[in-house]
């Protein structure tokens, strides 16, 4: 015990948080790209690059705040820390050892854990908020992960197989040396499933009837205000990204420096962004029905021909 | 001419009043209220008029009494006919039409609402429809002066000013040369 | 008073008799306090950029105006670009717009909103009809003055007026709040018995708790 820690290497903590701070700054402005990108297909300006900082100062500014219990303070924070964590554990630049975090031999198992971690947290809290909607946006959104983490799983199984590991650094390693070695050539079927289950899981159009606020009002955050809101907000700008260098290190090769992993989870994101703007939203058991149809059998058909 | 045969085609069943021809398809008919009933069960089963368009009331202050007006439509024939029933406004009360159509039992607690008319035996009708609390006299009868309640319900700001539009805007375009 | 709202005994499953009393057992009884700056000045004066900036409404049109606001999101007016926009929920927006005539039945529910909401919190009158009634100055059903029952910060005149006034009204409500002088939930707070007695004198049937947050 004592030896595992001095052989720790201290230094990798402000490295990761170094990590959490540029992922967040990058996650913030491109969720402002993307709503921008999103008024532009309107033919609006849309807001300002900026807008979603000032969104987050005010709402910790907010003077009065009003608590349900004690889960629904744990709601936003098990929320943040699933986006956190799944950043944390993952390798974010390949071959870097100050910004590989806290990735160890089984983090590929870690990282399917947190990639749900947050919305169980979510589901307990809204729980406790007492808000009918809250409630059904719960329920709705639950289903809905539920059905688009499976074609996920079955790709990340795939994945594993194929390399015959469960590091995703490992993963990473396999995949150097030119575009072909991708997993994206070498098992195209597992990378379809996932990127389905990956327009699922962005809670972008057509999948987003759980959070839209033109549905049941605006689903399990209905109650969260002030700090709480706020705390979700930073949660909804890092998340998606922490997923995608997930998804970037399975199935894209992975980026050896942060011009690349910026450029990759850039192109990566905009596929769900220009999804979300071309097509309308599904209903929850139509968007289950579509996973089940489309992605879960690609999924097993990449498990099979592994 | 349409309407005219079809007051005639009615007035051989029931004893009517007089009939008031607006349009080539829509007239009115004054009845009786012990008649409306029949008289509308009739229009709906024998001669189309599949569809209760409105019921409504006006307030006779004068003549002590209020006119329900019942205005049904034949859908196929494109004809509106309307049906006026006075009731004395001191006992106002009248037979519920609920049974025919069931929407009728809204516009009669809107009337039981608004002008006091009771309906027995209409669903719901104790319950409140638009006001909330409202305690007095029915806000759509003549008699109740809703500019004096307005004066003691709600305070005025000060600096208010009414004035003639056709003055106004007389002084507004001519000035002061205004009569001409 | 509605019945589910009425003081009464109920038996539970296990054959128990216990008195539920919804508006003392299912809210809270505490009022409103007044919440001071709480940080330094050039603290408080970034907060109060971020607020102005920051204005999130409140997706509830009392009155015709409600028609009124919707352009404000279309290409032509694109309200986004001033960082105004809409929430459906009462506890994430912080500006109220009241649009237009308020009846005495939505009145009611426009207190529970804006009691819902946190603060600071603004309210925007819109139309003559919030300033002295308008052309409902005689309705038996309209109240006639909307800062008697709640702390207005703006009011937009017109009847009704056009998107590019309430644009100006938000640009005017903006220099409101970073000059700090947009407190009207502290006043709401401190003259919380004047603006309850207003209330009370023109909702009959009060079925709430005085409070609700």
């Amino acid at each position: 015990m004592m030896e595992a820690l001095v052989e720790f290497n201290w230094m990798r903590i402000p490295w990761a948080l170094l990590t959490v701070f540029i992922v967040f700054n990058y996650g913030f402005l491109m969720t402002a790209l993307i709503q921008k990108i999103a008024a532009r297909v309107g033919r609006r300006h849309g807001i300002p690059i900026w807008q979603n900082y000032i969104d987050l100062i005010k709402n910790y500014a907010l003077r009065t705040s009003i608590t349900h219990g004690v889960m629904f303070y744990l709601g936003p924070v098990f929320r943040l820390s699933g986006g956190v964590g799944l950043l944390l554990f993952v390798p974010t630049i390949y071959g870097s050892d100050m910004f590989s975090n806290f990735s160890f031999a089984g983090d590929l198992i870690l990282a399917l854990y947190f990639v749900f971690f947050g919305t169980l947290g979510m589901a307990l809290g809204a729980a406790e908020s007492g808000h009918p909607y809250s409630a059904i946006g719960i329920t709705r959104g639950l289903s809905q992960m539920t059905a688009a983490e499976l074609p996920f799983a079955l790709a990340v199984f795939a994945v594993a197989l194929q390399y015959q590991t469960l590091s995703i650094t490992d993963i990473v390693a396999a995949q150097q040396g030119g575009v072909l070695n991708w997993t994206l050539f070498t098992n195209p079927f597992a990378v379809a499933a996932a990127m389905m289950s990956f327009l699922g899981s962005m809670m972008r159009p057509p999948f987003d009837v759980v959070l839209a606020p033109q549905e049941i009002p605006i689903g399990p955050p209905t109650e969260y205000h002030s700090s709480f809101l706020a705390m979700m907000q930073t949660n909804r700008a890092l998340f998606p990204i922490a997923k995608i260098v997930v998804y970037m290190n399975l199935f894209f090769g992975g980026a050896a420096s942060w011009p690349v992993l910026f450029l990759k989870v850039f192109l990566i994101y905009m596929v769900s962004a220009f999804v979300g703007v071309v097509f309308p939203r599904f209903r929850v058991e139509q968007s289950i029905r579509w996973f089940l149809i489309w992605a879960v059998p690609l999924g097993i058909l990449a498990v099979v021909l592994v | 001419m349409v309407m005219q045969a079809l007051y005639d085609t009615l007035k051989q069943r029931f004893p009517l009043g007089e009939l008031t021809v607006q349009r080539d398809n829509l007239a009115f008919i004054t009845v009786e209220a012990v008649r409306l009933y029949p008289l509308l069960r009739y229009l709906r089963d024998h001669e189309g008029f599949s569809h209760l368009v409105l019921l409504t009331a006006v307030d006779w202050l004068e003549d002590g009494q209020f006119q329900l007006t019942y205005l049904l439509n034949n859908r196929a024939k494109c004809q509106d006919v309307g049906l006026r029933v006075m009731i004395p406004r001191d006992k106002p009360e009248m037979e519920s039409i609920h049974d025919l159509w069931p929407a009728a039992a809204t516009y009669q607690r809107e009337l039981r609402e608004m002008f006091g008319i009771d309906f027995p035996g209409s669903p719901r009708l104790e319950e409140e429809f638009i006001l909330e609390g409202w305690h007095g006299i029915p806000p759509y009868r003549r008699d109740f002066d809703t500019l004096a309640y307005a004066r003691e319900t709600f305070r005025d700001r000060p600096g208010r000013e009414t004035r003639d539009p056709a003055q106004h805007m007389k002084q507004q375009l001519y000035g002061d040369k205004g009569d001409v | 008073m509605k019945e589910e709202l009425l003081k009464r005994i109920v038996k539970t499953p296990d054959g128990q008799e216990i008195e539920v009393d919804p508006l003392l057992d299912y809210y809270c009884q505490e009022g409103p306090t007044v919440q001071p700056p709480a940080y330094t000045a050039i603290i408080e004066k970034l907060f109060n950029w971020a607020r102005s900036e920051s204005l999130w409404i409140l997706g509830f049109g009392t009155g015709c105006g409600a028609i009124e606001m919707r352009p404000l999101m279309t290409p032509r007016f694109d309200a986004y670009r001033y960082g105004i926009q809409w929430r459906p929920t009462p506890r994430q927006s912080n500006l109220f717009v009241i649009s237009g005539y308020l009846s005495t039945k939505t009145l009611k529910r426009v207190i529970r909103s804006y009691e819902q909401m946190q603060g600071p919190k603004y309210v925007v009158g819109l139309g003559s009809c919030t300033i002295n009634g308008g052309m409902y100055w005689d309705s038996y059903n309209t109240i006639k003055r909307l800062d008697d029952y709640l702390p207005v910060d703006v009011y937009i005149a017109g009847c009704m007026p056009r998107p590019e006034a309430l644009l100006a009204g938000f640009e005017e409500l903006k220099k409101i709040i970073r000059a700090g002088k947009a407190e009207g939930a502290n006043l709401y707070a401190k003259n919380f018995e004047w603006y309850k007695a207003n209330q009370k004198s023109v909702i009959h049937d009060w079925d709430m708790p005085d409070y609700n947050w």
